[in-house]
């Protein structure tokens, strides 16, 4: 998906993409240790999260074109997804603003008595913020059961992690918090899913945050208004990738133990190629959101003068309808 | 803009003999300061639902840094009054993500200043996520602490944020003057699924009001939007909120003696802003002196005087609009200085005056 929609932004028919190439394994194995009802709170780079909890192509594809079946009306730049019903929090571009969001959810399901841990995704830059600190201190101190799931994945756009901190790395922090936590490789599928999933039980039979520090790599570039060439070294990404990747590591042990031929994988990747192609090929012919929901969802109930202005608007694009098919 | 007034007579809770008059008189008036009003609308919003609760810096153990919170610790305990540590950017961000899971947190900001440590959580966390969800997180909270002017407190503290607050489409912005104003509005503002600021003062706090029994009951809640009119008039419209009004109350007494009959609307609201109420009273009198505590630029007098130019208010006037605003400068601390940054009573006599007759000195 990833890679048939980066080139759809290079061909000029999506505005923004960004992947998430490298931490597969981080995303799929968080994701399958955790429940739905665990909230999602992420940054902008976990769609495998999404993915993993049945968020179709469809529905990925029709955010990113904007079109008339959006969840998101239309209303946010492409990959800033949410879905109520799949309990993950609409993304929302500042960094670190969604780390003291996930310290207040899992506020609420401990006093609602819920067996539910709050589970927020950030990447290395963002443990800089204020809000990194605040969130971090706060879920300590109020005994809030949160994981706070780090991907370091090396680089900030372009600053590497070697200028973002002179700490050793984030999970240093988290004695400093009085907290528990744990540096697992990112890219062992089982390793994350192992030290997610040991998390969630510590963090509800304690009542407790826990901070989790994934070791991956950002294969991509941070996004399309990106080019990482300016500052790292194509070779550095080869060899990376060609020793570290995820995907590769599990498809070597899926056949070593026989679960997976080379088949299957052709097969998988064909067959998965195709739905991406026609979910895109189906979002990009839809038609473009409605004109009336530029004004709802600004206050819970619709204001006289937007109810005025949209009314407005409508009777002029009715009157006018070649301007505007 | 020298005055006879000192700071400190017009501060001070039942001295200003205008303030006392100007109130309405109900029936089974009840005296109560704006504090204990404020007090009154969240302990009872908070028995009547679970999911209220309130947090800020000293609100639970220390009562309040203004005693606003006073008793509410010792009733409901430390799940639902929080102290926090200082960080205006957590707490905001945390009772957020516990709004977009159906609990309903009042923020407490000790100062209405100190929300700018804050200001991405209220505007892109809060404000603004009904309309990019689209639908899907709601924030139903509250965001509560004194505005505007103090005594003495200088630049830092000392800031009016309605004009910045009240630009912001998915923010509902309210500003109490009376005890009645406090409770009615606190109440709405607690009820809203929206998220709403309000914005109290500092210097009211103390100062007693009649409260009728009908304020008095639990279920008393004013309508977000609607302005009062707090005195009718014929000659001119006089617009404030907050401290200010007791300002035009005060300038509407004196009036009197002048021979001119001053109409005071009191906004309550600045957003939504009461545009009807604002319009209709304009068309009556035909002109209109506004004041504000805040910044001249892009304040609430420059939206009043927008709406005045965009309606057929227009059509009305018989002068143009005037304002009366805090000085274009950061607030002073010295007693002279901070007075003359301030709107005093001689400055909204002075800008009536010139309306009525257009005459240029006061």
């Amino acid at each position: 998906m990833d890679g048939i929609l980066l080139n759809a932004q290079r061909q000029g028919r999506i505005s923004f993409y960004l992947t998430c190439r490298g931490e597969e394994a981080i995303l799929m194995g968080a994701a399958s240790a955790l429940e739905v009802g665990d909230p999602v709170f992420a940054q902008y780079r976990e769609q495998g999260v999404l993915m993993w909890r049945g968020f179709t192509l469809e529905q990925f594809t029709n955010q990113c074109f904007s079109n008339i079946l959006d969840l998101g009306k239309g209303r946010q730049m492409p990959i800033h997804y949410g879905s109520r019903a799949l309990n993950y929090h609409t993304v929302s571009s500042p960094l670190g603003t969604q780390l003291p969001h996930a310290v207040g959810a899992a506020y609420r399901l401990k006093l609602a008595g819920e067996h539910h841990v709050a589970v927020c995704f950030f990447g290395d830059g963002s443990t800089s913020t204020p809000d990194f600190h605040s969130a971090l201190n706060f879920a300590a101190t109020l005994n809030a059961p949160v994981i706070f799931l780090c991907r370091n994945n090396g680089y900030a756009i372009s600053t590497p992690t070697s200028d973002q901190f002179a700490g050793d790395g984030v999970i240093s922090r988290a004695p400093g918090y009085g907290m528990a936590g744990i540096r697992v490789d990112g890219n062992d599928i089982f390793a994350v899913h192992a030290a997610v999933r040991e998390a969630k039980q510590y963090a509800l039979s304690n009542n407790a945050p826990v901070l989790i520090e994934a070791m991956t790599y950002r294969q991509g570039h941070h996004s399309t208004s990106d080019d990482s060439s300016q500052y790292r070294s194509v070779d550095e990404v080869l060899v990376t990738t060609e020793n570290h990747d995820p995907l590769n590591r599990l498809e070597a042990f899926l056949k070593k133990y026989n679960l997976l031929s080379e088949e299957d994988v052709e097969d998988m990747q064909k067959q998965e190629r195709k739905d991406v192609v026609k979910a895109m090929e189906q979002a990009e012919r839809r038609p473009p959101v409605p004109m009336r929901e530029l004004f709802t969802d600004v206050y819970h109930e619709m204001p006289l003068h937007l109810q005025r202005q949209q009314a407005q608007l409508e009777a002029h694009v009715k009157k006018y309808p070649e301007k505007y098919a | 803009m020298l005055s006879n007034f000192s700071r400190h007579s017009f501060v001070r809770v039942g001295k200003s003999s205008a303030l006392a008059k100007s109130t309405r008189s109900f029936a089974a008036a009840t005296q109560v300061a704006v504090r204990e009003a404020i007090n009154a609308a969240i302990d009872e919003e908070m028995e009547r639902d679970e999911s209220v609760f309130i947090l800020g810096e000293e609100v639970a153990q220390y009562q309040g840094a203004y005693k606003v919170t006073k008793g509410l610790y010792e009733k409901y305990g430390d799940k639902r009054v929080i102290d926090t540590p200082i960080t205006e950017m957590g707490f905001t961000g945390l009772a957020i993500g516990a709004a977009y899971k159906d609990l309903r947190p009042i923020v407490e900001f000790m100062t209405m200043n100190f929300s700018m440590q804050a200001m991405d959580q209220v505007i892109n966390s809060a404000a603004k996520q009904y309309y990019m969800s689209a639908g899907d997180l709601a924030c139903p909270i509250v965001f509560r602490g004194p505005n505007g002017f103090s005594a003495g407190t200088a630049a830092q503290h000392s800031q009016c944020f309605g004009a910045w607050y009240s630009s912001v489409p998915g923010l509902k912005v309210v500003s109490p003057y009376s005890s009645e104003d406090a409770k009615g509005l606190m109440k709405a503002a607690i009820r809203d699924p929206n998220p709403v600021v309000v914005l109290e003062h500092e210097l009211m706090y103390g100062v007693s009001f009649p409260m009728s029994e009908e304020a008095m009951s639990k279920d008393f809640v004013i309508p977000i939007g609607q302005a009062k009119i707090e005195i009718a008039g014929s000659d001119v419209t006089l617009i404030s909120f907050s401290k200010t009004v007791g300002l035009c109350l005060e300038a509407a007494e004196a009036l009197k003696g002048e021979g001119i009959s001053a109409e005071v609307i009191n906004l309550r609201s600045l957003r939504p802003l009461d545009r009807k109420t604002i319009i209709a009273s304009a068309k009556k009198t035909g002109r209109v002196v506004c004041v504000e505590q805040g910044w001249p630029q892009c304040g609430i007098c420059s939206e009043i005087a927008a709406i005045l130019m965009e309606t057929d208010a227009f059509n009305y006037l018989d002068a143009p609009m005037e304002r009366v605003t805090g000085a274009d400068v950061p607030m002073p601390y010295a007693v002279d200085l901070e007075n003359a940054s301030l709107p005093q009573v001689e400055d909204v006599l002075a800008a009536v005056r010139r309306t009525t007759y257009r005459k240029l000195a006061a």
